[in-house]
Order: structure tokens, then sequence, then C-alpha cells
């Protein structure tokens, strides 16, 4: 039965396309060919001059061209080349052939032959050049052929002796991205053009002009892009290259050593001028840690990016990229990372330090002295110390790659990474605060670097701040003093900068749970306690206090000696903060008292679960009654929602999936109120009430379908089906009620028509998916679908009303994660009496933070909308760089935003609140649909969706209270 | 062959720190490197004797230009006194921010020694003011043509503002100079830089020869961390400086660090010269490194919103604060004012930036003396912290060798250090590159043979010829060519052998080799012709051969007739005859047909 239905469906499918095809081209056809050809031509005929035949291209190339017009047009351009004289006009017409070529659906084998002819007689470079690009272009379009690779590759061999570097370019371009992969069947099939393409290439890595070396080096790497296994002897060749003068050289030929040490890591290479030798990856890593003080920066940072992805490199050279012998006057002299290394393991703890104190000590042999290393050495010292800082982020992200990999490479650039946390530009900070997180599981910090990371918590910036605070979460610190330290210092920034509460207390809840043997002995002091007196009693509001209670519970989760230490209040204060701050205080379990919290604690884990049965057996409930008598489906999903969305308000882990099908099923339940209504069965201008109630269910299934389908992230094709399924039930019981309510049949030819197209892009996003859904609205009107396309408008209303009456409604699989997209403003807090006041007609600025939670592209999606007491809205774009991400799902948007009005008599409230931007267009669905990369201008694609976009509002609005003053005069 | 010289001017800055005096003399044209003064004399030593460049005659005529690398005394302080005193009036080059501050330091210079010290006969402030309109400003990168053949061009130093490495060229002979120079960024300047413009000669300071120095973040780091704790404990810190250069690097730093902790307490600057200098950093921001470079449309680092004017008043005043105050010696002036006041505090702290000469009372200090002797007998104990930064612009080991990696010279001469710690580079240089290093001695002369090429015209005809008969010209190997060097009116020019010939008005002679050779053949002539023919024609694939009705053969342009031995018929003659071109092939013939002919085409 199955198979029998699934064929049916295919059936119909392919007899639709074929209809709408024919008409589509045959209509085409009549329209353009002739005018587009013959017009260009008379116009190039026309042309008197070079410029004037120019300025005529120049229009051409404007105006798009249709598939089956590309050959034609060809021909035409191709006899005006051969006519033209001008090189100028010649070489548009190359341009204008390869644009022409890269026509989607267009296939460029007839014209090629044409193409190579035209470059026999070619004798401008500039337009040699341009009809290589041509070919190249043609050439990708036909990757599968190999017969046209090899001949045109043939072609370009054969230029690659011409004296313009711009030609030479081309063709090696062309060889790189056309030549020969396959060893075997190169080998046998076509012997002389494939000779060796890496041979051809390699020759030019001596060419006299930089271009064209730097040309080679990259259609080398193209080709082991392709998949071409490069040969090792290239390695020395590419070494050489190295040393070039011209700087796009020199950043080719590292990546080219990179590769091949990716490739060949293990092979030995010798060392010139001694006899040892080496792994060619440490090598390669010596070298192009050699290239990380070269003189053009581009090269560095290249260099410096690249070095971060050698894992292979063996550990003493690795750590020969941190090591830099300090001497002065000859004598051996200690780095300060060494002396405060010293320093902390003599246990003297750190005076102010006295003239002479880094006063070199040992005399070093002057011979054994290198100050150019031909190895890794000082790599990374002279990286992080680079002027730019491009340089400076590349060398400290290929630090954190390499440090992830070695933990004993971490454990040694944890000194310099702490240096860079003083550097000078913010983001380099930034960064070096993520890397040290990243790296921290390897690490433990000693009490001289912890001092100098927690320094940073004075910075000004937020963000900084935040880093460091998530950083600290994850460190190892190895003393009691380290934790006292860290304390303090986190206390130092709370009454600094009030706002970072939440981010200190979270910090301290980690820190707390990580070291509980070490926040042990500290306890009595951090709770100010004493053995023979009581103390007073701290302010329980003071946010300080808080941030010390929080560190202790944490602490004593995993040591349960410790709530001896506690005095009264304090157990007291656990009660109060348990229940106020429940994510940050664990449950404990207290001596001399009920044990609060432990049903919660052990046996709650696997108790979790029944949360989600519950979930599933009320959808299942639902499920299973779809057929029983409307009143009872009705009450029945009335229940269930409502219990859905108090389960959504309990579990949090489970709200997204609970608001998920909530919504659906609200859906539902309102596209079955609204078909329960009697209006159906009476002339309609009688009802226009009724009418009024089954399209704004009409409306409101549409807008949640669009928020279904865009504010979770998390949501599979096979829920997004089932979404457009619904929209498309919406849209019909659209189309029943204009029909019913409008006179004429008219206006109803397009919306039916318009319906139709839309039921016929659905089956063809969906076609996959249309085996699961028997029975549904969508199957059943597809059956119906070849009567639907030739009656009238009012039989398919008709139809249209049965079907939605009798269609199953269908089962929502719930997908693995499903998370609703929230925001939530932190600023403004919209409870300030104090009104903004400014000028009016000039713009006050309003400063914006929000968090933002399961979000995709918030770049693109997320505005921020200004509602005026007068109702004007005004929407605004944050800027791509306002949105920071400190975490997988979580973003972060801090942006201003600019806000103006006429004066005001008195101060009255704004409402700020997030949107979230939609375009169906760019929907999971549509985003199957391969799109041509010609059709820019084209409407290429029958715009069934006609790409609706939208808003959903996604945050709670928040109130900031403004006075636009009147200006002086 | 050709040379270039290399001259010290006694006190020059061979094989010593302290003053800059370096004569050139390269393809003929004289050119005067940085015009230094010694701060340690009183006398006539602290100026270059510039009797050694020219005894009798103007020096005007002797040089061709005077370049100087940077604005400190000790390479531009002999300026005035060269240029007005003994007599100048050639070209000065130096870049713009040097030009405007030259003259500020030259008039302070001028002042302490003259109405401080009451020294006559030394320059006057119009002295200074003419010689600056001698001063010629070049851009970075700017190659400024001195004369019709030499010109000049300068590159990023780092070091201090408007520092400038020169390279000095003449026809393709040059040389680097590089005036003092940093490889590692600081604060507000960047990293000296210059492209592989291989110069015959690098002249390279020396200061740190024999130092690596450790990462500049840790003392920073350490600088900042003092700074800040005494700060926070109510304690005043006092950092005594000279008015240029360092003191910048420490100003940003302070205020850039005060920026980000959002401190509160006060920075003064002490007045003067310094916020004089300030006002150019202000203007010369292309001249600075990234950072400020980049951020300077928001704001302009160098407008300090922390650092204020400091008054003598300030020093008395309650609470923390930070000081910069000049000399950074602790000799004199300010600097030493404000330290004997905070002296008796240990709260306070002092820290000294930089080197301290022996007999200042910042040596003293330095050096762990807690009790001081000032003048009047006055004993000044010594409570305050006192610190020891090292912040110092000058490349070190590594620097210079990195300097010398990117620049690849042939020759390279250190200059500006100590002759031991030379010694120690010279070795490596000569290890590491290959190539010869000079440390000479103040006075002495240093020549350094050079190879120059020498370039020669040659006419487009002839070059496509020539290259047509090749493959592709490659850069990277020499081509032969044919042709006839003519050298005429001071020109070279290769033109081909029938111009030469037309130019010069001779006749060509041909020179023709003939040869004879005998073969065994019995058979008639003709078809002894015919067999050779074959022969040939077998053999010589790829060239032309014909058989001429008049019974002769050609293979190219050689002849080859075969007659009857007058005394043997059984013995034919081959003549074989070519010209002097087709030597190689009439040689090859003459070879081949004295094998004899093949048996079997018989």
């Amino acid at each position: 039965m199955a198979a029998h239905l699934k064929k049916r469906v295919y059936e119909e499918f392919t007899k639709v396309v074929q209809q709408q095809h024919e008409d589509l081209s045959a209509k085409k056809l009549r329209l353009t060919k002739p005018s587009k050809s013959a017009a260009l031509h008379v116009d190039l005929c026309k042309a008197t001059s070079p410029a004037d035949a120019l300025q005529y291209l120049l229009q051409f190339t404007r105006k798009p061209v249709e598939v089956e017009s590309v050959e034609g047009v060809v021909r035409i351009l191709l006899e005006h080349y051969y006519k033209e004289n001008d090189a100028s006009v010649r070489l548009k017409i190359a341009s204008l052939l390869g644009l022409l070529s890269k026509t989607a659906g267009f296939s460029p084998d007839c014209i090629m032959d044409d193409a190579i002819n035209t470059l026999q007689n070619e004798k401008s470079h500039q337009v040699l050049a341009q009809l290589l690009d041509t070919l190249l272009v043609i050439g990708t379009k036909l990757t599968e052929n190999p017969a046209v690779r090899m001949r045109l590759v043939e072609v370009a061999c054969k230029h690659l002796t011409d004296s313009s570097h711009g030609v030479r370019n081309k063709c090696l371009q062309l060889i790189g991205c056309l030549g020969p992969v396959e060893k075997g069947v190169a080998k046998e099939a076509e012997s002389q053009a494939a000779k060796d393409v890496q041979k051809i290439i390699g020759d030019h890595f001596n060419d006299q002009d930089p271009r064209v070396r730097t040309a080679a080096i990259k259609a080398m790497l193209q080709l082991h892009e392709r998949g071409l296994k490069l040969q090792q002897a290239i390695y020395n060749q590419a070494c050489k290259l190295l040393a070039d003068d011209y700087e796009q050289v020199r950043s080719a030929a590292v990546q080219l050593i990179w590769v091949l040490s990716q490739l060949y890591p293990e092979s030995i290479v010798p060392i010139p001028s001694s006899n040892e030798e080496i792994r060619l990856v440490d090598d390669a890593f010596g070298k192009i840690c050699h290239m990380v003080s070269d003189g053009s920066w581009v090269v560095r940072v290249q260099a410096a990016k690249l070095l971060g992805s050698m894992q292979q490199v063996s550990s003493h050279f690795l750590e020969q990229t941190l090591d830099k012998k300090l001497m002065s006057d000859l004598r051996r002299k200690r780095t300060a990372h060494e002396r405060a290394k010293e320093l902390y393991s003599s246990g003297e703890f750190s005076s102010g330090r006295k003239w002479g104190d880094d006063a070199p000590k040992e005399e070093i042999d002057t011979g054994a002295v290198n100050l150019i290393e031909s190895g890794a050495c000082g790599a990374f010292v002279h990286g992080l110390e680079d002027e730019m800082y491009e340089v400076r982020i590349a060398a400290v992200e290929a630090l954190c790659m390499l440090a992830q990999s070695s933990p004993s490479f971490a454990e040694k650039c944890l000194d310099f990474l702490v240096d860079m946390f003083n550097d000078e530009i913010e983001e380099v900070r930034l960064q070096s605060i993520h890397t040290m997180r990243k790296i921290s599981n390897n690490i433990t910090l000693r009490e001289d670097q912890l001092d100098t990371v927690l320094a940073v918590l004075e910075d000004s910036s937020r963000d900084i701040r935040e880093a460091l605070h998530e950083l600290l979460c994850c460190t190892n610190v190895s003393t009691k003093e380290g934790i006292h330290l860290a304390l303090v210092e986190l206390l130092k920034n709370l009454t600094k900068y009030p706002t970072d509460r939440e981010s200190i207390w979270k910090c301290l809840k980690f820190l707390g749970s990580r070291h509980p043997t070490l926040v042990l002995p500290l306890v009595p002091e951090l709770l100010s306690t004493h053995p023979f007196f009581d103390t007073p009693e701290p302010d329980m509001d003071d946010p300080a206090y808080i941030a010390v209670l929080v560190l202790i519970f944490n602490a004593a989760k995993s040591c349960p000696t410790m709530p001896a230490l506690f005095s009264d209040h304090t157990f007291r204060h656990y009660a109060y903060l348990r229940d106020s701050l429940s994510h940050l205080v664990p449950p404990l379990r207290l001596p001399g008292r009920k044990l609060v919290s432990s049903p919660v604690s052990p046996s709650i884990v696997p108790n979790e679960d029944p949360s989600q049965q519950f979930l599933h057996q009320s959808l299942e409930r639902v499920y299973n009654l779809q057929h029983l008598d409307p009143q009872g489906v009705q009450e029945l999903l009335e229940f269930t929602i409502r219990d859905l969305q108090r389960l959504g308000e309990l579990q949090s882990e489970l709200a997204g999936m609970a608001d998920f099908t909530a919504t659906y099923l609200q859906c539902q339940l309102l596209l079955i109120k609204a078909l329960q209504e009697k209006l159906w069965n009476v002339a309609a201008p009688l009802y226009l009430k009724q009418n009024a109630l089954a399209s704004a269910a009409a409306k409101q299934i549409l807008e949640e379908t669009y928020k279904m389908e865009f504010m979770y992230s998390g949501v599979e094709s096979r829920q997004v089906v089932i979404i457009h399924h619904m929209r498309l039930q919406a849209k019909a019981l659209q189309l029943i009620v204009t029909a019913r309510t409008t006179r004429g049949v008219e206006p109803l030819f397009g919306m039916c028509e318009k319906f139709l197209q839309e039921v016929d892009s659905f089956q063809r996003c969906f076609i996959s998916e249309l085996p699961h859904m028997q029975g549904s609205f969508v199957d059943k009107l597809l059956d119906l679908m070849p009567r639907l396309v030739t009656s009238k408008p009012s039989e398919v209303v008709k139809i249209l009303q049965t079907t939605l009456r009798q269609s199953t409604f269908l089962h929502l699989p719930l997908p693995e994660q499903l998370h609703r997209a929230t925001a939530n403003i932190i600023e403004p807090t919209g409870e300030s009496d104090n009104p903004l006041r400014f000028t009016s007609g000039l713009v006050v600025a309003l400063d914006v933070d929000a968090t933002l939670e399961h979000v995709q592209d918030p770049q693109g999606t997320v505005k921020v909308q200004v509602l005026y007491p007068d109702g004007q809205a005004q929407i605004i774009h944050p800027k791509p760089a306002d949105f920071r991400n400190p975490g997988p799902g979580r973003h972060r948007l801090i942006t201003q935003v600019y806000l103006s009005h006429t004066a005001w008599t008195e101060p009255c409230q704004i409402e700020v609140r997030l949107l979230l931007a939609y375009n169906s267009n760019k929907s999971k669905a549509s985003a199957k649909i391969p799109k041509s990369t010609w059709s820019e201008s084209l409407e290429a694609l029958p715009q069934s969706e006609n790409g609706i976009e939208g808003t959903i509002p996604f945050s709670k609005p928040v109130k900031v209270y403004i006075m636009p003053k009147p200006a002086r005069r | 062959m050709s040379y270039l010289s290399v001259l010290f001017l006694r006190p020059g800055a061979g094989q010593d720190v302290g003053r800059s005096c370096i004569l050139v003399s390269i393809a003929g044209k004289n050119v005067m490197l940085d015009c230094g003064m010694h701060m340690g004399y009183n006398d006539d030593r602290r100026f270059p004797d510039f009797s050694y460049i020219t005894q009798n005659g103007r020096l005007t005529d002797f040089l061709d230009c005077v370049i100087i690398s940077h604005f400190h005394l000790d390479h531009c302080g002999a300026l005035p006194y060269f240029s007005e005193m003994v007599g100048y009036d050639g070209p000065i080059y130096m870049t713009h921010p040097t030009k405007a501050i030259c003259p500020i330091l030259l008039e302070d210079y001028r002042k302490i020694t003259v109405d401080k010290k009451g020294e006559t006969n030394f320059f006057t402030s119009q002295m200074i003011k003419d010689c600056m309109k001698k001063v010629v400003a070049v851009h970075l990168h700017q190659t400024v043509q001195v004369d019709e053949e030499l010109e000049i061009k300068a590159y990023y130093a780092g070091h201090v503002l408007g520092a400038a490495m020169f390279q000095i060229k003449v026809g393709c002979e040059s040389v680097v100079y590089t005036g003092d120079y940093n490889m590692t960024p600081d604060r507000h300047l960047g990293a000296a830089w210059i492209d592989k413009c291989r110069p015959d000669l690098l002249i390279t300071e020396s200061t740190y020869a024999t130092t690596i120095r450790d990462s500049k973040r840790c003392r920073e780091r350490d600088f900042l961390k003092k700074v800040h704790e005494t700060v926070e404990r109510g304690g005043k810190v006092l950092i005594p400086v000279f008015a240029l250069g360092r003191a910048q690097e420490l100003c940003i730093l302070l205020e850039t660090f005060w920026e980000r902790m959002n401190l509160k307490a006060p920075i003064y600057f002490s007045t003067g010269l310094t916020e004089k200098a300030n006002h150019y950093y202000k203007l010369f921001i292309t001249w600075t490194n990234q950072k400020i470079r980049k951020t300077f449309v928001q704001r302009n680092m160098f407008e300090f919103k922390h650092i204020k004017a400091f008054d003598r008043a300030f020093a008395d005043n309650p609470g923390p604060m930070v000081v910069f105050a000049t000399p950074g010696m602790l000799h004199a002036g300010q600097s030493l004012q404000i330290f004997r006041k905070w002296a008796g505090n240990e709260k306070n702290m002092v820290i000294m930036p930089g080197y301290c000469v022996q007999g200042t009372v910042g040596h003293k200090i330095l050096s762990g003396q807690r009790k001081l002797e000032m003048e009047g007998r006055q004993i000044l104990e010594v409570k305050m912290q006192v610190e020891y930064m090292s912040f110092s612009a000058h490349a070190d080991a590594k620097g210079i060798m990195q300097l010398i990696r990117q620049a690849e010279p042939r020759n390279v001469l250190l200059v500006h250090g100590e002759a031991k710690k030379m010694e120690f580079l010279k070795q490596k240089i000569e290890q590491e590159f290959h190539v010869n290093c000079y440390m000479p001695a103040n006075g002495e002369t240093t020549t350094i043979f050079t190879n120059p090429s020498i370039p020669v015209d040659i006419s487009l005809g002839l070059l496509k010829r020539e290259t047509a008969t090749g493959l592709l010209p490659d850069s990277k190997k020499p081509k032969l060519m044919h042709g006839t060097l003519m050298m005429k009116d001071n020109s070279f020019r290769l033109v081909s052998p029938e111009q030469a010939l037309k130019e010069l008005g001779l006749t060509e002679h041909q020179l023709r080799f003939t040869c004879r050779v005998h073969i065994q053949d019995p058979r008639k002539e003709h078809e002894t012709v015919l067999r050779v023919y074959n022969h040939l024609k077998g053999v010589l694939k790829d060239y032309s051969v014909q058989h001429l009705p008049d019974g002769s053969i050609t293979v190219e342009s050689i002849l080859i007739q075969a007659t009857a031995h007058s005394e043997d018929q059984g013995t034919k003659v081959l003549l074989v005859s070519w010209t002097y071109q087709d030597e190689e092939l009439g040689s090859f013939l003459t070879s081949l047909l004295k094998k004899g002919l093949p048996q079997s085409t018989a």
C-alpha cells in the first residue's frame, strides 16, 4: 500500500512539473531569444568606434541573459571578436564569454572549441590572459569531463612560455584548477600532456616574475586541495622560496611548506652543513618559526597561524619556541619568569627587588651562543612581542592550539600567556584570556601567576572582566593563599563594579566546588567566627557576604566536615540563599537538621525522567484521541496545553520542548475551533462575526507557525514539514473565509492560483517527507490536485473545505534538543524614575545590554525595537560587532540605541524590546533548493513563498522614561 | 673594482658609545652621517675634529651632504658648531620630527652650557636658527635626489620619535646607516624596518652587542605593579626621567594603565621642555606605533587625560601621586628636590628607569646607599623604596642580527659600542651570514672594495635577436650574448657587429677556414659527391644539406667540393670551407669526413 502510494505521489509530481516546464520554456523561447542576440548584433554593428562598442557591451552586461539564448549570444560575440581590431573591446568580449558560460544550466562545451581557437591568433597579452580566464570558467563548469580538462591543460601548458606574467599566471591557475589529480588514469590515457603537472608547475617556482612564482605555488596548493598528493621533492624548492624577495611569494611558500609537513611528517631530511638528520615536520616547524620574524607582517601572521596546527612536532622543538637565552655582557641571565619561579619555589614571598637582583650570573661560552638559530628558538617570544596586533593574536591562537594538545607545553607557555594579559590592545588581552580558559585543564596556576591574572580584574572593560571570571571558573589553584587572594580580588572587583555581581557569584561557585580542601582552612577567617566570642551577624543583603557564602557552601558540598565550622546564623543564611539563589547554592547535607534537601540530591536524578515521560504521555494521549468527538478533543487539547505550559515553567530543561508542543497543539485547537463554527453551513453574509473569529484564528496560526519555525533552535526538517503543513492549513482556512465573504470571482482567481502554487512548492520542498503524512490535509489535497488545477475557484474552495475538515491531525515528532530563543534585557532596567532628558531634535544614546540564548546567527536576526508613546515604532539593526559570544548557544548584545523625538510637554515612557527577524525564504526548508548563481538580478526561482519577512518579539519590553525638551532659543 | 671608504672623526662613534660622526665616501661622493657631541667633555674634545675632513678649503666643497639620524645630542649636538662656526652651507637632511625637536634640545643644551656654566665661545641661539634653515626634511621611504648621482632614502628606526635609518646610494653602490634603532616595539613607537635592499655596507650601532633582552612585557608589568601597589598604599612615586624618549613611553604606559584600571590618583609631569616635546609627539602620529596610529581618530594618546602639569607646590600635597621629573639621574633640578622631600617616608618609592652615571645621587641610591650626604653637610636618610627598571630603546644582539637578515648587506660595520662587545658580535655575524664585518676605531679609515655591476645599453634589435635563439630569459642565470661592446663618450653600449662597423666606418673582413680531406674512393667525382651528400644528409638531420647543380654541397653556409687527386685517381680530395662564425659546425664536419664514408652506402 505504502509503495503504491509513494509511486502515485511521484507520478503526480512529475506530471505537474512537466506541464509547467513546457509552457515556461516555450514562452521564453518565443519572447527573448531573437530580441536579445539580435539587438546585440545590431548594436555592435552600429558601433563606429571601439569606445562605442565598449559602451554597448557594458550595457549588455548589466542585463541578464536566459539560459536558452546564451549560445546565440556567444556566437555573435565571437563573430565580433574576430572582426575587432581594438584590444580593449576584445578583452571585454573575452570577459563576457566567461561571464556567460557561468550561466546556470548552460553547458559550455559547445563554445569551448571556439574559445580555444581564439587563443591561437591573439597577440595582446591582456586579452590572452582574459581568454585563459574564460577557459578556466568553462573548465570548472565541466570538471566531470576528463578529456576537456586534458585539452585545456594542454592549451595552458602551451602558453606557459608566454613573455607576459599575466598569461603565465592564468595558465598556472588553470593547471592548478584542472590538472589531472588521479595518478593512474593520467598515466595511461593522456600520456603526453598530463606528463607531470607537478613538475610543470614546479618549474615555475623559479620564474623571474614574483607574481608568477606566487601563482605557481598557489596552483600547487590548489592541486593539493583537489586531492593530489604532492611529491616530497618539492619541499626543498619551497624552502628556497622562503628567502624570496617578495612577501606574497614567501607567504604562499610558508603555506606550501606547511602542507608538505602535514603530508610527510615522518620522513627524514638532512640538516645542511651538518651530518645530522631530522624529521621533516620538525624541520618545517623550524623554518616556519623562522618566518615569525620576517620583515613583512603578512608573512608573520601567516606563519604564526600555521604554527598552531603543527601538532606532530616533537616536544623539544616545541619547547624551544618559548626559549630565549638571555644574556647581558656575555653572561647568562635568568628571565623574569625564571626568577619568579625560583622566588616561588624557595618559599620567599615577593619582596621589593633590589638593584642588581637581576644581575647576570654565569659566564657564557661565546661559541655556544647562537644568535640567529635555524631552529625554532624563541619564535613565540618574538611573535607575542610583535608590533602588529594581528601577529600577536595569531601567535596567541597558535599557542592555544599547541597547548591543548601538549600538557607540558601548556605548563611552559603559561607565563607568556599571563604576560599577554597586559597587552595594549584589548582584543589581544581578551584572546589570551580565552586561550587560557581553553587550556585550563592542563595547568595549575602558581601564586605569582595568579597575582598577575587577578590584577586584570580591575580592568575597566566589562568583556575582559567577564572573560576573566569565566577563566577563574575553571582554573586550578595550588594553595589556600591563592584561593584567599582570588576571593579578596574578586570582592575588590565587586565593590568597584557592582554590576558584575552575578558573574562574580558564579565564578566563586565554581572556585569553591573545585577546591573544597583549600577552602576548608579558610572558613573561620572568611566567616569571621571566633572560638569564644560571638561575632555580629553579617548583613544578609551584602553582595560581598553572599559571595563569600557562595564560595563556602559550594566547597562544603564535597567536604562534610565544613558545616561543623558554621555558626547558627550561617545555617539560617544557607536556608535563605538556597531558596533565593538556588542556582548558586547547592543542596547540603547539614548535621542536626532534617535533611531538607536529601530527597532532592541523590534520588532525584532518576526521577528527572518522569517529567519527560509525562510530556510524552500527555502528547500520546492527544494523538490517540484524534478521532473522538470534537467536544472531547477540544477539552483534552486545552488541558494538555495547560499542562505543558506549566511543565515548561517548572522544568527548565524541558521548557523548549514543552512550549514548542504546546504551541503546536494551540494551533491545532484554533483550527478545530474555527472549523467547528456553524457558519460553514449557513450563507456567508449572515455570519460576519463568526467570520471574523475564523479569520483571526487563521492569522494567529500563521503567526504561531512562524514562531515555531524560527524561534526554536534544534528544529529538524521533520518538524519543519509539520509546521509548514500547519501553515498551509491556515492558508487554506484563510482562502475559504475570504471566499465566503467576498463577492465576485475575480479576486478569487489570483488567490486560488497562489494557494495552488504554495501546495506545489510545499510538495517540492518536502517530497521526501510526504510518505509520513498519510491521511493528512496535504496528502488528500495532492490526490485531488489534478482536479483542483482545472476547476473553478468556487469548486476549489468547496474541495478545500471538505478536505480540511476530513483531514487527520499530524503527530509531531520531538527532536532530541529543542530550545526556545530567549532574550533578557539587563540594561536599561526600567526602574529609573529620572527621565532621560535631551533636547528635541537631537539624539540621545541609550545603552542596551541584553543576553540572548539559543539564537542562531544573532547578527542577522536580532533587532531592537523602540516604541514611542505616539505609536511610532523604530527598528534598529545592531552592528555585528555588538554581539559577543561568551559561550555556546549564548550571546550577548551590548549596543547603543539612538533615540530622538520632537518635544514633549512631560516625560513619558518608551518601550524597548528585542525582535527576532525572519525571512521565510531563508528557512531551513527552502535552503535545500539549490539557488543559481547568476540570478541576483533575475527571478530564477519561481518564488511561491514570496519571501515573507517578519519579526517576532522575543523579550519582555522594558520601559524607559525619556523627556525630549524643546530647544532653547 | 671600486671602493667605498668610511672614516670616523675623532671623537667619532667607532668603538665607543657617546658621539657619532662618520664620514663615508662612496663612488666619489662624500657624505657625513650624524654630527654628534660628547656629553662627558667640556673642552674642544666634545665636538668632532672637523679638520680631519679637509685641512684647507671649505667643508661645503668637500661634503656632498650631511645626514642626521635622530635628535639625540650625541647624534646632532655638534651641528650648529659644524655648520655655523666651522662653516658648512650644503644640505643637511633629517626627518620632519627630528627637524622639529632638534632645535629645542640644542637650545636647552646651549642654555645649560652658556647660561648656567658660563662658557663662552659657544654657538648662539641665532646660530641654531641659521643652522636649521639649511635643513631639508625628508619623509619615510622618500627617495631624495641630493644631486644627479647621489640619492638617499629614510627608513623607520623606532628608538625615538623621528629616528630613521638612511640608505645612501650612488649608482649601484649603496650604504645603509642605521643610527640608533630598536627592533622590539614599545608602547609608543614601532619596530625598525628595512626592505631587502642588499647594500654594499651596513653601518649599524651595537650598543647592546652582547645582550639578549627579556620580554618587555615582564618589565612593563613589574613597573606597573610597583606603581600600582605604592599608589594603593597611599604612597608617592617619583620617576626621574630625561625629557624626551623614554619619558613619553612611560607616560603612555601609565596613562593606559590608569584608564584600564580606572585609577584616580593624579599623575604629574614636570613642565618645560617635556611639555613642548609632547606637543610634537601629538603632531607626528604617523611616526608612532600601530595602536596609537589606529586609535588617534577617537583620541590622541598623547593628549593625556590623567597626566597633568606639575607645580612645585603639589609635592607637599597629601595622598598618593605619581610624578615624572627631570633630570633622569637625580643629580640636580626638580627631580632631586622632590626626592629630598619624599625620601624620608617608607611608603614612597622612586623608580629609576635608566642608567645612572657614577657619582650621581641616582647611582648612589641604586647601589644601596641609604644615607646620602647632600650639600651643606646635611645627611639625608633614604627610607623610600628604590627600584630600578631598565627601559632602553636600542636593538639587542638578536635585533641587530635580525636587521642584518632583513637587509642582506655584503659587508657590515659596527659602530657605537664597546670594542670588547663588538668583537663578539663581529665573530657571530661572520659566522652566521658569511659576510665581512669591520669594527674600526676612532680616526681609522676602513676601505671596502665593492664589485659594482656596470650597466650597458643594448640595442633592442640585438636583444630580441639574441633572446629569440635561446629559451625564455631567466633572471637567475647569466646569459651569453654575442655583440660588440662600444665604449664611447663615457657610455657603454652593446651593439650588433654590423652596426659597430658602420658607426666606426670600418669595412668587414671575412675569415674563412679551408681544409682538405682525402678520401679513398675509386668512383667518379660526382658519384663521390653524391655519396658524401647522402652520408651527411643521414647524419645531420636538423640542418639543411643541399646538393648544388655545380657539383658542390652546402651544409648551412659551409661549402664542400670534391676533386680528383691529381696523382692518384682513387683518392678524392674534399675541400671544406667555412667562415669564422661557423667554426663549430665546420670542425665537426671535417672530423666527420676524416673518418671516411661508411661502406654500407656503396
